[in-house]
């Protein structure tokens, strides 16, 4: 399986088999539009999480997403840092059961969630997430922000791009048309509609809504620490600018004798 | 040992105590309080410097890192996120270090290119340059073995491409593929024998550098007008003139680099590589970083698997070999009417390598590519001893501390108002 792999991709690099991959990339990338650039809280060098949309974002991920997609890397602990509160994490936590063990017996044995543990995945594995979704595997969320060209507009992009397939496109079985999608064809049906949740703040869910409440959270799961980056960089960037003025007056003040 | 018996200088009985039996501190003091500079330095100098701090700057996010990293192929991926998400601070640490490649990258471009204009590179100088090129080189491997740590996407398939390049090599190519992975493709055992590498590298790298300084010390620096020192009027000490234009150009670059570190929407990186490695998913396209993009272009530019490895590779070769393929006696570009306007050309020409790498091979960038190599070479290995022959070089300055008067070295020196004559010296 692998070797001829590498021999297509080597090939490809030496330019004789140039257009077995780089041509097609090339025309999928051409027919593809871009998603629509939006405007994020998080954005520039004072860029912050908007709250009240992460925990949206949150609870759409729970009632809907995490049907078929894992955030591995994310641990119930980690919504603290969002706004739940240490007693509201330990009731999302315990609401699912985990398996832990072996016990003293040797036995694996099921028990409520805990804060330190990891979201729980919906598939015991990969074969088990693929039987369940047509042979396709549902990506892993928790980077998939930062895994994607695009970013948060590419993950809104693909929760709102659903449309109906141009009449001469033909489609596979089991796959769906989605205008920002590469190629078109995902596997993944259209997750949202108009009221699929109830936020308890009051906000309107509709498809939109939650699409973008989705894409905050799912940034802040690929770059938890982004606040802060931004708040050190900001004093990092002051400091800095000082000390170079300060510095260049001493260069201006030792450099007078040899002017 | 005779300097530091003669020299009076240390006023602290322990300093004199310590350099009686072990002279550092005169040697020290020899380096750079003692050390004569030209005086006419311009900012071009300060990269030299710079490097260095990026390469200390490098080991030291690096040994904390790997305090943190585990190299296991199943491991390795959720490794480096456990660093960006619970490691205290440990997202800086990682975007300090992966950006930290890339302004190394920037700075040693900067500093090589300065020695191509100002011919730092001619005689006496020719080892110096030599070990700078060994530098370079052993910074690629490194920056390369490091970009497969994270074992993304980008850092499997990359791995996977450029060890393949080894498999062109007629008869043994295939065994010594096999012998660099430790395998029959890229895996555990190559990310392991990575990982020790990538952290013996830079130790060596400082090896190097240590040469670099000391051949660099027997000669004392070129500057812009490249001609030699004729004696007191022409140099400064290191210390503080140099020290503190360091120290300045430090604080510049500083704040370039944190607005980078800290701001930069590119600062985490190639999408692809957060995505977990899978040999059985091929990314659409495979780029390098950009520091290797000119070489990938002439790899690329050449329909032979064989010829493009050896271009590429020979393409490093002819920079060590610019000492003995300029033969003009003159060093600075200032008084170089004519080569001045190939340099520029050559630094156009690897720039256009580095965006024709940056696309898949096709259509336009094919023939930007292999126009852009034939360039690179006819650069190296026609005009540079061609332009030795038919260049009229402008009349050089006396010394450094003359003012330039007349003909075209004037439009040169306008640029460093430290070439004046000293007025208080």
């Amino acid at each position: 399986m692998r070797r001829p792999l590498l021999a297509l991709l080597t090939a490809a690099l030496i330019g004789t088999g140039a257009n077995a991959i780089g041509g097609s990339g090339i025309a999928l990338a051409a027919e593809t539009q871009a998603p629509p650039e939006l405007h994020w809280s998080f954005e520039g060098i004072f860029g912050t999480y908007d709250r009240a949309a992460l925990a949206r974002g949150f609870q759409v991920y729970k009632e809907i997403c995490s049907a078929c997609h894992s955030m591995n890397l994310m641990h119930y602990r980690n919504l603290q840092d969002i706004g739940f509160s240490a007693d509201q994490v330990k009731e999302i936590a315990a609401s699912v059961q985990v398996t832990d063990g072996p016990n003293d017996a040797g036995e694996m044995y099921e028990r409520p969630g805990r804060p330190s543990d990891t979201f729980k995945p919906p598939f015991p594995n990969e074969n088990a997430a693929r039987a369940a979704n047509n042979g396709a595997l549902p990506p892993d969320l928790s980077l998939i922000v930062k895994a994607r060209k695009g970013g948060a507009d590419y993950v809104d992009g693909i929760l709102t791009g659903f449309a109906d397939p141009p009449a001469d496109m033909k489609m596979a079985q089991g796959m769906n048309y989605n205008k920002y999608f590469p190629g078109h064809q995902i596997a993944m049906p259209p997750p949202l509609s108009d009221g699929a949740v109830t936020y308890p703040d009051g906000t309107k869910a509709t498809v939109d809504q939650m699409a973008s409440d989705m894409s905050n959270f799912l940034t802040w799961a690929s770059e938890p620490k982004l606040e802060e980056r931004h708040f050190i960089g900001v004093k990092s960037v002051l400091f800095l600018i000082v000390l170079t003025v300060l510095l260049y007056g001493v260069k201006r003040k030792i450099w007078a004798a040899v002017h | 040992m005779t300097a530091s018996a003669t020299r009076p200088g240390f006023k602290n009985p322990i300093i004199r105590w310590i350099d009686h039996r072990l002279p550092v501190f005169s040697y020290m003091d020899h380096e750079l309080n003692e050390y004569p500079t030209p005086k006419n330095l311009n900012y071009m100098w300060n990269f030299g410097s710079l490097a260095g701090f990026m390469l200390v700057a490098m080991i030291a996010t690096g040994i904390i890192l790997a305090m943190h990293y585990t190299p296991d192929a199943t491991l390795a991926f959720n490794s480096v996120e456990h660093i960006m998400r619970d490691v205290n601070y440990g997202w800086m640490l990682r975007y300090i270090h992966m950006n930290g490649a890339t302004m190394f990258f920037i700075v040693v471009y900067i500093h090589i290119f300065r020695g191509l204009y100002y011919g730092s590179y001619k005689a006496p100088r020719e080892l110096l340059w030599l070990l700078g090129v060994l530098i370079y080189v052993l910074m690629m491997a490194t920056a390369f073995m490091g970009y497969v740590l994270p074992w993304g996407q980008m850092s499997f398939w990359g791995a996977t491409v450029i060890t393949n390049l080894f498999s062109a090599i007629p008869v043994v190519g295939e065994s010594v593929v096999t012998w660099l992975w430790g395998g029959f493709a890229v895996d555990n055992p190559t990310l392991n024998r990575f990982f020790s590498l990538h952290y013996l590298l830079p130790f060596v790298i400082v090896a190097v550098v240590i040469l670099h300084i000391i051949a660099l010390h027997r000669f004392g620096s070129n500057n812009p007008l490249g001609i030699d020192m004729k004696g007191k009027q022409d140099s400064i000490p290191f210390h503080p003139y140099y020290t503190v234009k360091d120290s300045f150009g430090l604080g510049v670059f500083l704040i370039f680099y944190a607005c980078i570190v800290f701001f930069c929407r590119t600062s985490s990186g190639e999408p692809d590589n957060y995505i977990p490695a899978n040999p059985l998913a091929t990314p659409a396209e495979i780029v390098p970083e950009w520091y290797f993009l000119p070489f990938y272009a002439i790899l690329r530019s050449i329909p032979n698997k064989l010829a493009g490895v050896i271009a590429m590779f020979g393409a490093i070769v002819l920079l060590a070999l610019v000492p003995w393929l300029d033969r003009s006696p003159v060093k600075s570009a200032r008084f170089r009417p004519v080569y001045r306007y190939f340099f520029w050309l050559l630094l156009g020409d690897c720039f256009l390598l580095g965006f024709c790498g940056a696309h898949p091979p096709e259509g336009w960038y094919v023939v930007a590519s292999r126009l852009g190599a034939l360039y690179y070479y006819l650069h190296f290995l026609v005009i540079f001893p061609l332009l030795a022959l038919f260049e009229r070089p402008l009349p050089l300055p006396r010394s450094i501390s003359e003012p330039v008067l007349k003909g075209g070295a004037i439009s040169g020196a306008a640029a460093p108002a430290r070439a004046l004559p000293m007025e208080k010296a």
